[in-house]
């Protein structure tokens, strides 16, 4: 068992405070900085991104425009203008490269409120755990896509949507949204580790399809550096992942963690002493590759 | 197959009940969405949306909640509903009475949306039907007491064919007349100018959403002075000319002369002139 008062100290040990925590400050900077964009403008009066995260306009050019949205809406019969096709485009294509859960770990609001709530986890000890299934949100996704063919009143996921709520929220104004919000840190917090994010929200279930095949992976291509103290595990919020790739070498396994639950949110690489883990390509090394390479590494280590 | 890693495999039973579980789990959040969606679906009457707006149940339909249209105001009235307010979450309206519509004439809300929610086709911000203004309480206009205001009148940006002036009698001074305000459908674009400007404490004129505003004509009627327009002819059978049952000679002309003698109207007993009745003793003697 982890030890929680002592978790991430050998990394800081080893590699130093800001080494130890590097991609989780570029993440909240990411996640802030996003913010901090479409905010300009109503709190200053410089534009620099108008609209929010369903679909905008940055400095009056670069149309983006969320591909989960506006297929619900398509599915409720509109024809969206060229714009909103261009925006779908380049949104597609810009997370079918990096990862479609990086939306979740370094784009949405959401992320660092269920964030706050895992540490809180850790920090209380607060061990409960839900028998939700991790596939609910492909249910939830399913759900969100058939409800505007069926119920008249079209793109209904987005009158609870939690993500753009929250983020819309922020930009435009929150009214009673935040009760959602904290109703999402106390059962992250309480009910279920992980809840909302890895079990339920249909948001993250569709970037995960869109990143099935992505081209940045987060992999344990030192894996036998691995000092199994399952800090990595600790710290995940798809700890599944992890398991093939780091664990995996004797059953042939490729060192890198190819299933698309991933978020690339890099924490196993900040928290991971003897550093196993980096970000990557795909097809990074192939698993002969890797087998000789290691061979080699071991005759040198020994 | 070790001992340890069969207690790990999930077996059918286990893995058709997880799965009846989350089904079950997810159709209930879906029934109660599409319950929710019933009740959020309801366009409250002073909220008003934006120009080119689809009817109602497209709009909710196509308008992604971005906020676009908001950002492209240059009058800022443009707002998402929030969380607790009675309009659908995150779409845009706005409140007539305290931001109306200035009817800008390149429509920028409208060239922002990205989904044709707020329709593209729409060119000419006359064209738009926002809303229709009604004035909705003659009893505290004061144009109905007989005092000159027509301060609605005087803003419409459509002077004069959204809204026009009624002249009438005043009963009450019996020689002044009442200049009545009167809204006409086929030129009100909705935009809440006269809402605005209403120069009561609570608005008289209020703009409300198209299907409060309008009252529909049963589809089966039928006008009969336009159906024979349209037709250039009457479309029923014309009635027979009525004949009057007179003596020969003797016309009737109903809403006309009246009775009429044809031919000598010497015949008759008494002669025009009144004189020669009064004579007519003499003249026999």
């Amino acid at each position: 068992m982890v030890d929680m008062t002592t978790l991430g100290d050998d990394a800081i040990a080893a590699k130093g405070w800001f080494k130890s925590h590097k991609f989780l400050i570029l993440r909240r900077l990411s996640q802030l900085g996003i913010l901090a964009l479409f905010l300009t403008g109503p709190w200053f009066g410089i534009w620099i991104v108008k609209g929010n995260l369903a679909s905008n306009l940055t400095l009056d050019v670069l149309p983006l425009t969320d591909p989960y949205v506006l297929l619900q809406a398509s599915l409720s019969g509109v024809v969206p203008e060229t714009a909103a096709i261009i925006g779908v485009a380049i949104v597609l294509v810009f997370y079918y490269l990096v990862g479609g859960r990086v939306y979740c770990s370094w784009v949405c609001p959401v992320n660092m409120v269920t964030d706050l709530a895992a540490w809180l986890r850790r920090k209380l000890g607060i061990r409960t755990t839900s028998q939700i299934s991790r596939s609910t949100r492909y249910w939830m996704l399913a759900l969100t896509l058939i409800l505007p063919l069926v119920v008249a009143g079209g793109i209904i996921w987005e009158l609870v949507n939690p993500v753009s709520m929250m983020f819309r929220g922020i930009v435009f104004g929150m009214g009673a949204a935040w009760i959602m919000i904290l109703g999402i840190f106390l059962f992250d917090l309480i009910v279920a580790k992980d809840g909302w994010c890895g079990h339920i929200c249909p948001v993250g279930a569709f970037y995960n399809l869109v990143g099935s095949k992505s081209l940045l992976r987060v992999n344990a291509l030192d894996r036998q550096a691995c000092n199994d103290c399952m800090e990595c595990y600790v710290v995940c919020p798809e700890p599944q992942v992890i398991k093939p790739a780091l664990k995996g070498e004797k059953k042939g396994l490729s060192p890198v963690i190819l299933s698309s639950d991933c978020t690339n949110c890099g924490r196993c690489i900040d928290i991971c002493a003897p550093e196993v883990f980096s970000y990557g390509g795909r097809h990074a090394k192939k698993i002969d590759e890797y087998k000789r390479e290691g061979e080699i590494n071991r005759g040198v280590r020994a | 197959m070790s001992e340890t890693e069969r207690k790990n495999e999930i077996n059918r039973r286990q893995f058709l009940g997880n799965m009846l579980k989350t089904a079950c789990g997810v159709g209930l959040v879906g029934m109660g969405l599409g319950a929710y969606s019933k009740r959020a679906s309801s366009l409250p009457a002073d909220y008003i949306r934006p120009p080119g707006a689809l009817p109602e149940e497209d709009f909710l339909g196509a308008c992604i909640r971005c906020g676009l249209c908001v950002r492209d105001c240059p009058y800022d009235i443009l707002f998402l509903g929030e969380v607790g307010d009675e309009v659908a979450t995150g779409t845009p309206y706005f409140i007539a009475r305290t931001g109306p519509c200035e009817m800008c004439e390149e429509i920028p809300c409208v060239v922002a949306c990205p989904t044709n929610a707020l329709d593209h086709d729409l060119k000419d911000i006359e064209d738009s039907r926002m809303g229709l203004a009604v004035l909705i309480d003659q009893e505290s206009c004061i144009a109905f007491h007989g005092l000159r205001c027509e301060v609605c009148f005087n803003i419409c940006p459509i002077r004069g064919r959204a809204i026009s002036l009624d002249m009438q009698h005043n009963p009450r001074s019996g020689k002044h007349a009442l200049f009545i305000p009167v809204v006409h459908s086929d030129a009100c674009t909705g935009c809440g100018l006269c809402e605005r400007a209403c120069i009561l404490e609570e608005a008289a004129i209020k703009v409300f959403p198209m299907h409060l505003a309008k009252g529909e004509l049963g589809k089966h009627y039928r006008l009969g002075w336009k159906e024979k327009e349209k037709a250039g002819k009457a479309l029923v059978t014309p009635d027979t000319e009525h004949r009057y049952n007179l003596p020969e000679g003797v016309r009737y002309d109903l809403q006309g002369e009246g009775l009429i003698i044809d031919g000598e109207a010497e015949e008759t007993p008494f002669s025009s002139n009144p004189l020669d009745t009064l004579n007519s003793g003499f003249m026999d003697k």
